[in-house]
């Protein structure tokens, strides 16, 4: 649906950088995956654009610079699922998917049918109108992150940020949460940015993964360009072998130092 | 309203909301009428119903209450539980309001420095009448312990952001700390140099409506409509923030702004009543958990539940510290807390088997 660009983006957290000068462009419906190792400003670069963190630089939608001040803008253009989201135990999966609206409800009104129509639409869609009525603090760790989902889709944003997505699944909620965000994007042309640690699975979804170390873009390319030993052994300091499947997955198995 | 009736696919809640309301609102006239009826002179109970009744357009009953005794009802107790109704419904939905903007559910309406600039403006005064016979030209005790009260707050709140992080809350917290911690230790200076005024600061601190006149209704009553009006507007945001800030702010709510209009409206409202009714403590944290026990978190439910039981909650404690040590008064933070701390264990305990 739209293109997504980034200038010169910058963040420091007191003075110390964190991101630095970090450029890219996301054509419409691209999955791009940001790796690296702890610290390497991942986290940083989403939460910049999401308007959570100051950064300096731009970050355009369709090539409108978004404005710094309006936060309702921003809501209404980029999804944001953070890493650990905060969950009010006793809110209700309904009321939970509708605060993903706030952006289109006015200061001090309620939400109109058209609100409703959408957050029943995302329900259906993502298998989660038999809980519509349940307590969040009830659900399962794979029901919570399916609806953190929900509410980002809630805001009909064209573009969905995704801050380790996976990190508290287990393997077949991982496959099912990632599964769900490619479907999303094929049928809606979500153009997604995910920040993942898991680097079989970061290549296996992206279509384009960007590898980060110390605030910087230090390769970028597809999972057969990017995930090498020698490059995961210099940025990660890690020993690990890369496999190659004959479908084309890579996969990153670490090796153990052998005790002599 | 009209959008919440007919909403029957949003939830739990939704579908009895109209009730807790219309239950709430029958509960709040019920106490006001009791509250009317009772105390130590005066007419009858039950002619003051039939009072009130002829008093209404177009209707005439004979009720039998002389003017003299129409007097104490209308100039004594009305002002009283009409003060009730305003202390207790701004104490209630300002702690609710706090509570949601620092998402902290022990947190109570002076939580900011309120209480204790209030009755650092409220010791001053009385010190400086002491001795003298009355020669102020008005009453200066609500407004220096209103004054006492914002001038806390905004300490409280320049400290708390010029030194706080970004966003964090955790610093206007601690510096509400601080500020209520030096407002007190002056406090007790004060008092410390004029022993003879403990008596009276001390019965300031716990709360009265007993010299509740018209004239202090009308004070605070610009202030407590304002205040209430702009916190009930804020409800469905005060739900957006429960995610938090980093999220609030990702789903377009302008955290900053938001905490600080609440913050100013819930100071405004409660530095009013403070300022005519003292500290009247318990309500504020009691009144907003026990909606939510009943009625659900979600503070489109809280907030204006708060108002109307908060209300209801004080007007009925106001009666037994009317007549429980007739003719002296208890006073009426004594008997929020008596009677509303088993009250509230008993809420708890029901709703925690319930579930």
């Amino acid at each position: 649906m739209s293109t997504l660009g980034f200038c010169n983006l910058g963040v420091s957290y007191d003075g110390v950088p964190a991101v630095v000068d970090f450029n890219d462009i996301l054509y419409s419906g691209e999955w791009l995956c940001l790796i690296g190792p702890n610290g390497a400003g991942k986290s940083s670069v989403l939460r910049a654009a999401a308007g959570l963190v100051s950064y300096s630089g731009s970050v355009a939608i369709d090539q409108n610079e978004i404005p710094a001040t309006s936060a309702r803008w921003r809501a209404r253009h980029i999804a944001y699922v953070p890493q650990s989201p905060v969950i009010p135990t006793d809110m209700i999966v309904h009321d939970y998917v509708l605060l993903g609206r706030n952006p289109y409800i006015k200061h001090f009104a309620s939400e109109s049918q058209n609100d409703r129509d959408v957050v029943e639409r995302v329900l259906h869609r993502l298998d989660l109108t038999s809980f519509t009525k349940r307590p969040l603090g009830t659900l399962s760790g794979g029901e919570v992150q399916r609806l953190v989902i929900a509410r980002a889709l809630a805001q009909e944003a064209p573009v969905l940020f995704l801050d380790e997505p996976t990190s508290a699944l287990d393997i077949g909620h991982q496959q099912q949460a990632l599964e769900l965000v490619d479907g999303l994007r094929r049928e809606q042309g979500l153009t997604v940015v995910s920040a993942m640690h898991d680097l079989t699975l970061a290549g296996m979804y992206a279509d384009r993964l960007v590898l980060m170390h110390q605030g910087r873009r230090v390769a970028e390319g597809t999972a057969q360009h990017v995930l090498r030993s020698e490059t995961l052994a210099e940025f990660y300091g890690v020993t690990a072998r890369v496999h190659h499947e004959p479908d084309g997955t890579v996969v990153v198995i670490p090796q153990r130092t052998p005790l002599l | 309203m009209s959008a919440l009736r007919t909403s029957d696919v949003s939830a739990r809640g939704t579908d009895h909301q109209f009730w807790w309301f219309a239950l709430s609102g029958v509960l709040l006239v019920c106490m006001v009428l009791v509250g009317l009826m009772i105390g130590p002179a005066g007419p009858t109970w039950w002619r003051i119903p039939l009072e009130l009744l002829n008093r209404l357009p177009l209707i005439s009953v004979e009720s039998g209450v002389s003017a003299s005794d129409w007097n104490i009802v209308w100039q004594i107790r009305a002002p009283r539980v009409v003060l009730a109704v305003i202390v207790g419904s701004t104490l209630s939905i300002s702690g609710a309001s706090y509570q949601g903007v620092f998402r902290n559910p022990l947190v109570d309406p002076y939580l900011l420095g309120v209480a204790a600039g209030a009755g650092l403006g409220a010791t001053v005064v009385f010190s400086l009448q002491s001795g003298e016979s009355s020669t102020w030209f008005i009453d200066p005790l609500p407004l220096i312990a209103f004054g006492g009260a914002l001038v806390a707050v905004l300490v409280t709140y320049l400290v708390g952001t010029a030194f706080g992080a970004n966003r964090s809350t955790t610093t206007l917290v601690l510096a509400g700390v601080a500020v209520t911690s030096l407002a007190t230790a002056i406090q007790a200076f004060i008092l410390q140099r004029n022993t003879d005024v403990v008596r009276q600061v001390y019965s300031w601190i716990l709360g009265r409506l007993s010299s509740a006149t018209w004239g202090d209704v009308r004070l605070v009553l610009p202030y407590v409509i304002a205040s209430t009006v702009v916190l009930l507007l804020h409800r469905r945001l005060l739900d957006v923030m429960r995610v938090g800030d980093d999220e609030a702010l990702a789903l377009g709510v302008n955290v900053r702004r938001v905490r600080l209009v609440v913050v100013l409206a819930a100071t405004l409202g409660t530095a009013s009543v403070v300022a005519v009714s003292g500290l009247i403590g318990f309500v504020g944290i009691i009144v907003p958990h026990a909606v939510r026990l009943l009625a659900g978190a979600s503070y489109r439910r809280v907030l204006p539940l708060s108002v109307l039981l908060g209300a209801a909650f004080l007007v009925a404690a106001d009666i037994p510290s009317r007549v429980l040590a007739n003719p002296a008064e208890t006073p009426i933070g004594v008997v929020t807390a008596f009677f509303g701390a088993p009250f509230f264990l008993l809420l708890l305990r029901t709703r925690q088997t319930s579930q």
